[in-house]
């Protein structure tokens, strides 16, 4: 049985890297080999798409852009989540179940035709073009899912803290922010994850609401491929720079994310 | 709010929306619903008739205006009445 | 857990309400308004009523666009829930191989949705591909530009590889949540495999299953980078889905008013499966 297990696994996680190795592969190559001699690996190893893309400007700049509305979608996101999760957990009010499943519906508003109305709205309120702009933005994705994954691990925690805490004369505010939030820590991983998740590999949004000053790197990297045709290699290569910031987020939350797993409340 | 583009029909619309909500929300201070059981397959409470009562409604106006070529508030008509039927006996 | 009723933990709930509300309140009444008018500059505007949505239900090229859309986002599901499930049981329980897995598992939910395609474009194609070059190879005839079978099973394929893990994901964490008692308890009974997960592990997954099902239907029923990327919606109109008809539609023909109403015949279809799906869900759970 382990071993069927284990089997499993090794296969799927194998269907999962294949393509990326190939992206790679790809990357490595000079377009001649690429077009000319089909290989499982680079024959001749070179960096040179790596060093055309920065040499180019703009893509410094984008993976900033990109990096500072997905930070602030997060913090804004599980600021407002936290007591919004917690009134989820512990109390009942009128409408709660609908509201919750209202946030819901927020995530299947077809983008196409909202994003016009999005582009007004925010030229409107002046922060087109701002990082602020595409952070509020995508905090229509997150804030429901963090709420949701907060709620879980908050559910988790027994009421009996709360009561003793205001008990022994904590307020609120005091007993929220020094008592209850360590406990949920690594729920509150798991919430950070997905939310830098579903900002960091939007695409359509991010792109309308920007125009210069605010151009995330998926939009460079378009752009700069379409500026030279199609250019395999270099293509490939911009592929694997927008993996890394993606790889290293789970690489850091990776503890966070198994202990929040096995706490199972997600 | 120029580039919202109101008309005085959506205007009506979403004002009529939002009176429901507030509507359902002081009856709901006033005098708490509980679950219960009617026609509908499921135990709802009155928030729950009211969401299916709309969602259906809308549903409705979609089935009139692929289905036949007759003016729209005939539907609309209906739908009152059918808001009011789920509420009351759904 | 018993919950206290009290109506002032909206005072909690309002920063969530007001954020949400700016950005879904507001466009979703400008585009009503857009639908019931023809828009043809900013200033010039005439009111319509219900002609767009007359149109657009009867619409042959939307209905089809509609029906690939229903059979390719239940062919997803039929697909990555069950082999969700099936992966996440296979998963490491304890040492490094948890997190090894998990980092390894999570990776390509976090590539940017066109990148996703470009992978896909550069693994799949008849000429630099890996697997378009093997398949060819072993004698499969298969381009995906020019077979809309081929193309199908491609974008298919291309959305198992990117959203399995997030089942996956969500079913590991529920199934760490079975504290060890239960399975205790079913080894003294001497209970099967199958029992075993049938009674004690598919309940206990449930909650999870129903946001992993409902994320999963939302996000299929609105693919729109990665099928872009990758076919364009092509060969001939085989893979274009309804996100696609719809950005056509409203981005390259400028059709605003159409679009409009199309996307709310949309949001219904999306808003009426979905919570068909929410209410079975929790209902059989509860019960």
């Amino acid at each position: 049985m382990e071993r069927t297990k284990k089997i499993g696994l090794i296969v799927y996680i194998l269907f999962l890297m294949i393509p990326i190795y190939w992206l790679i592969n790809l990357s490595l190559q000079p377009n001649r080999d690429i077009m000319g001699s089909f290989s499982l690996y680079p024959q001749n190893l070179t960096f040179d798409n790596y060093r055309r893309i920065f040499t180019e400007a703009g893509w410094a700049r984008g993976y900033l852009n990109s990096l500072i509305y997905v930070l602030m979608n997060t913090v804004i996101s599980i600021t407002v989540a936290l007591p919004a999760a917690y009134a989820f957990s512990r109390y009942k009010f009128i409408g709660d179940k609908h509201l919750f499943f209202w946030l819901l519906t927020n995530r299947m508003a077809p983008p196409a035709v909202f994003l016009l109305p999005f582009f007004q709205l925010y030229q409107t309120v002046g922060i087109f073009d701002m990082h602020i702009a595409v952070a509020l933005a995508h905090c229509l994705f997150s804030i429901p899912l963090a709420v949701w994954i907060l709620e879980g691990f908050m559910s988790g925690v027994p009421k009996e803290i709360d009561e003793t805490a205001y008990i022994d004369g904590y307020s609120f505010p005091r007993f929220f922010v020094f008592i209850f939030i360590p406990l949920i820590r690594s729920g509150i991983g798991v919430a950070v994850f997905f939310c830098f998740m579903f900002s960091w590999v939007e695409l359509l949004l991010a792109r309308t609401l920007t125009s210069v000053d605010a151009r995330p790197i998926s939009v460079v990297m378009t752009r700069s491929i379409s500026a030279t045709g199609v250019d395999w290699g270099m293509l490939a290569a911009a592929g694997v720079l927008t993996l890394i910031p993606g790889a290293l987020v789970i690489y850091f939350v990776r503890n966070n994310l198994a202990r929040g797993f096995a706490l199972g409340r997600v | 709010m120029d580039w919202m583009v109101w008309t005085l029909p959506s205007a009506l619309f979403f004002t009529t929306i939002a009176l429901i909500l507030v509507g359902m929300t002081v009856w709901e201070v006033v005098q708490p619903s509980t679950f219960r059981r009617g026609l509908l397959p499921l135990k709802t409470t009155r928030g729950d008739r009211l969401f299916i009562a709309l969602l259906s409604s809308a549903w409705f106006h979609l089935g009139w205006l692929g289905l036949t070529d007759q003016p729209v508030w005939y539907m609309t008509i209906f739908c009152v009445i059918w808001l009011a039927a789920v509420l009351r006996w759904g | 857990m018993n919950k206290v009723e009290n109506n002032r933990a909206w005072f909690l709930v309002l920063p969530v309400l007001l954020l949400v509300a700016f950005s879904a309140v507001i466009p979703l009444m400008t585009v009503v308004n857009y639908s019931i008018q023809d828009i043809l500059d900013p200033h010039t505007r005439f009111f319509v009523g219900d002609e767009w949505f007359r149109e657009m239900l009867r619409d042959s090229q939307l209905q089809s666009a509609l029906g690939r859309q229903l059979i390719f986002s239940f062919s997803v599901l039929a697909i990555q829930i069950p082999l969700g499930i099936a992966i996440a049981l296979c998963m490491p329980t304890r040492g490094i191989w948890v997190a090894i897995s998990l980092v390894l598992v999570a990776l390509p939910l976090l590539v940017p949705w066109n990148v996703v395609g470009t992978i896909w474009q550069l693994f799949a194609r008849g000429d630099i591909g890996l697997l378009g070059v093997t398949l060819n190879s072993i004698g499969i005839e298969y381009n995906y530009t020019r077979g809309s079978t081929a193309a199908w099973f491609t974008v298919l394929a291309m959305d198992v590889w990117h959203w399995t893990s997030l089942v996956v994901l969500l079913c590991y964490s529920g199934l760490r949540a079975i504290p060890d008692a239960y399975y205790q308890a079913a080894r003294i009974d001497g209970a099967s495999r199958i029992a075993v997960f049938r009674y004690i592990q598919l309940p206990r997954l449930a909650g999870v299953l129903t946001i992993a099902v409902l994320l999963r239907f939302m996000d299929s029923f609105m693919i729109y980078a990665e099928p872009f990327v990758l076919t364009g919606g092509g060969p001939g109109s085989s893979t274009t889905f309804l996100s696609q008809h719809l950005a056509t539609m409203a981005i390259a023909q400028f059709d605003v008013s159409r679009a409009a109403a199309f996307s709310l015949i949309y949001f219904l279809i999306i808003l009426a499966i979905s919570w068909v799906f929410y209410t079975i869900i929790t209902r059989a759970t509860k019960d």
